[in-house]
């Protein structure tokens, strides 16, 4: 298959994976006992809103009409109306996913910040003291719970040393620059845990190939070889690793937004756990499962771009 | 042997910390765990919910090693205590989605098929969403509590086991002895259970100590946002949570169940990386 048609092919493939997240978030709110359209509308409500919703979600047909239904009202981008905040679920999202996304991305960029120093490092001198160091210490954070580990942090950087925030977002954008760094921090130090094991193995490996020794032949400098010729290239599995933990970094950040107060989408999602507002669990969940495949797609398109070795 | 080499060899034998692999020292980690679990009542020095305003807060002295909570009770004893629920966590966490990913996947891979389709496509979509996400969907129907975990954990963590298991059996249904068993008229559900299966499932038990330590910081992680363990329940997660509101003026409080949840997640950890090492399966 040629590159450009795998690009048109690969979105057909996700058609599937989304029609079952529908199915499960559909089943998972169904599976609530009592009146779903109760459930939906929250203890207090009337006869006349109980009746448009159940004539909304179709609640008196069978229950694969309503699947039907809620997949119709899904294509209106209508997800249902939060209990608690008395607004459509979709509107309470979108103000949500500004912190969530810094979060992520943020942690990301800290963690490649981390990580690839201490993997060239530990490649470059291999069997050494450092090496040895970097692997009790990247074994050990696989072990760190993020929730702990942030509240360590706060304790250093915030109550000993006083140079970031305790909790909160900030308004300005240098404000949440200063607000987001230690949750960013925690998160990233988690991932580059994982990343650092994975970028090293990749470095050996690449220090290893044809091309570095083509490249060392011609004369040019070691350091050069490392850095223009094995570490674009041990990167490349790193876009893959980064897209495969992309559920593992949005989890942690549903537990990280909670510890420092952020109002991203996790903190919305445990909110909603605890209020009962299920439309707001059941839209957060859909959301971050759609936002998962995505990126997927897009770092199967990214790696297949920059890596022309990739056959299909 | 030059210089060199005799320094590094001394080197690693430095890093392998006196003579023990990973393998021993892993579980050297977690037997003693256990045996701190199992011996709780003997050598926790106080009882672990017994409140004593009298000793609010106190930092860490004799009468109480690791200080005391808001609540006056004795922090050592609660870190002691709480090793049982949190080993059960591992322990449970880890168990249900092993045996059920395990015949799932052993059905599929070997059977293949339509059958094979259909529970690959409800992995994909299980996999489509953030493990603590769903985890917590499904919380929110079953209502929080440990049970509720270990449920959502099954119906959540089953899918590596099964992707796993089905791996192996799509290549070792092919081989000799399972061709020979099955030529020799042996039911399908014996080829599977006695002679794939015992072949099959040493990749599944080196990655379920890898797993108890996600289980493990997940259970924990459930029980600090408050919809696993529930207090007054000595629980690691749930210590970390109380004591966040403290941290400016009771440091210890938070400090030592993470340490602990750290050294048992260390333990599985290296266990994982030994057992790998030793039996000759990577991930």
């Amino acid at each position: 298959m040629s590159r450009y048609r795998f690009v048109l092919y690969r979105p057909i493939q996700l058609v599937p994976v989304l029609i079952g997240i529908s199915i499960i978030t559909f089943v998972l709110v169904r599976s609530i006992p009592g009146d779903p359209a109760r459930v939906l509308l929250g203890p207090r409500t009337t006869e006349s809103a109980l009746a448009r919703v159940r004539e909304q979600f179709g609640l008196n047909e069978p229950l694969w009409i309503q699947y039907f239904y809620f997949v119709k009202n899904l294509f209106k981008g209508e997800l249902g109306k939060s209990i608690l905040y008395k607004v459509d679920v979709l509107k309470l999202i979108v103000t949500r996913i500004e912190p969530t996304l810094v979060l992520v991305i943020g942690s990301v960029l800290l963690a490649l910040l981390i990580a690839t120093p201490m993997a060239a490092i530990a490649a470059h001198r291999r069997g050494s003291w450092a090496d040895h160091l970097i692997r009790i210490i990247s074994t050990a954070g696989l072990g760190f719970p993020a929730f702990w580990l942030a509240i360590m942090l706060i304790l250093l950087f915030s109550v000993q040393l006083g140079w970031f925030p305790v909790t909160g977002y900030g308004r300005t954008f240098w404000d949440k620059v200063h607000h987001m760094t230690l949750p960013c921090l925690t998160t990233g130090l988690a991932l580059a845990a994982v990343l650092t094991r994975n970028l090293r193995a990749s470095i050996l490996a690449e220090l290893q190939s044809d091309q570095a020794t083509a490249a060392r032949a011609r004369g040019l400098p070691e350091s050069i070889v490392f850095w223009r010729h094995v570490m674009p290239n041990s990167l490349v599995p790193t876009v893959n690793l980064l897209a495969v933990n992309i559920g593992w970094l949005i989890s942690g950040s549903v537990v990280i937004e909670t510890v420092f107060a952020i109002p991203g989408m996790g903190q919305l999602l445990v909110r909603g756990i605890f209020t009962r507002d299920y439309m707001v669990v059941q839209g957060v969940a859909m959301v971050f499962a759609c936002a998962t495949v995505l990126v997927n797609f897009l770092a199967d398109i990214l790696t297949v771009t920059i890596d022309p070795r990739i056959k299909l | 042997m030059s210089g060199g080499a005799t320094i590094r060899a001394r080197r690693m034998r430095w890093l392998r910390i006196g003579r023990l692999s990973p393998l021993k020292l892993g579980a050297a980690i977690l037997l003693t765990w256990l045996l701190v679990a199992l011996l709780a009542p003997m050598i926790a020095p106080h009882d672990p919910i017994y409140q004593d305003a009298a000793v609010r807060l106190q930092p860490p002295s004799w009468a109480h090693p690791l200080g005391t909570d808001n609540f006056g009770r004795d922090m050592l004893s609660r870190v002691i205590w709480g090793s049982r629920i949190d080993l059960q966590i591992a322990l449970f966490g880890v168990v249900f989605p092993f045996i059920l990913g395990t015949v799932i996947g052993s059905i599929a891979g070997f059977f293949g098929g339509w059958v094979d389709m259909v529970f690959m496509r409800v992995i994909d979509v299980v996999l489509a969403f953030p493990f603590l996400v769903l985890m917590l969907a499904i919380i929110t129907i079953i209502g929080p509590g440990l049970y509720s975990f270990y449920i959502a954990m099954a119906l959540v963590g089953w899918v590596s086991y099964a992707r796993l298991i089905r791996a192996q059996f799509l290549v070792l249904k092919n081989s000799d002895f399972a061709m020979a068993a099955v030529s020799l008229g042996y039911s399908n559900t014996r080829v599977m259970f006695r002679h794939i299966m015992p072949n099959a499932i040493l990749s599944s038990v080196v990655f379920s100590m890898s797993d108890a330590v996600l289980v493990l910081l997940n259970g924990a992680a459930i029980s600090y946002l408050g919809l696993g363990v529930q207090p007054p329940v000595a629980e690691w997660g749930v210590m970390i949570a109380e004591g966040q509101g403290f941290i400016t003026s009771a440091w210890w409080i938070t400090t030592f169940p993470g340490i602990a949840i750290v050294t048992l997640a260390m333990g599985f950890s290296l266990m994982a990386d030994g057992l790998g090492e030793a039996l000759g399966v990577r991930e």
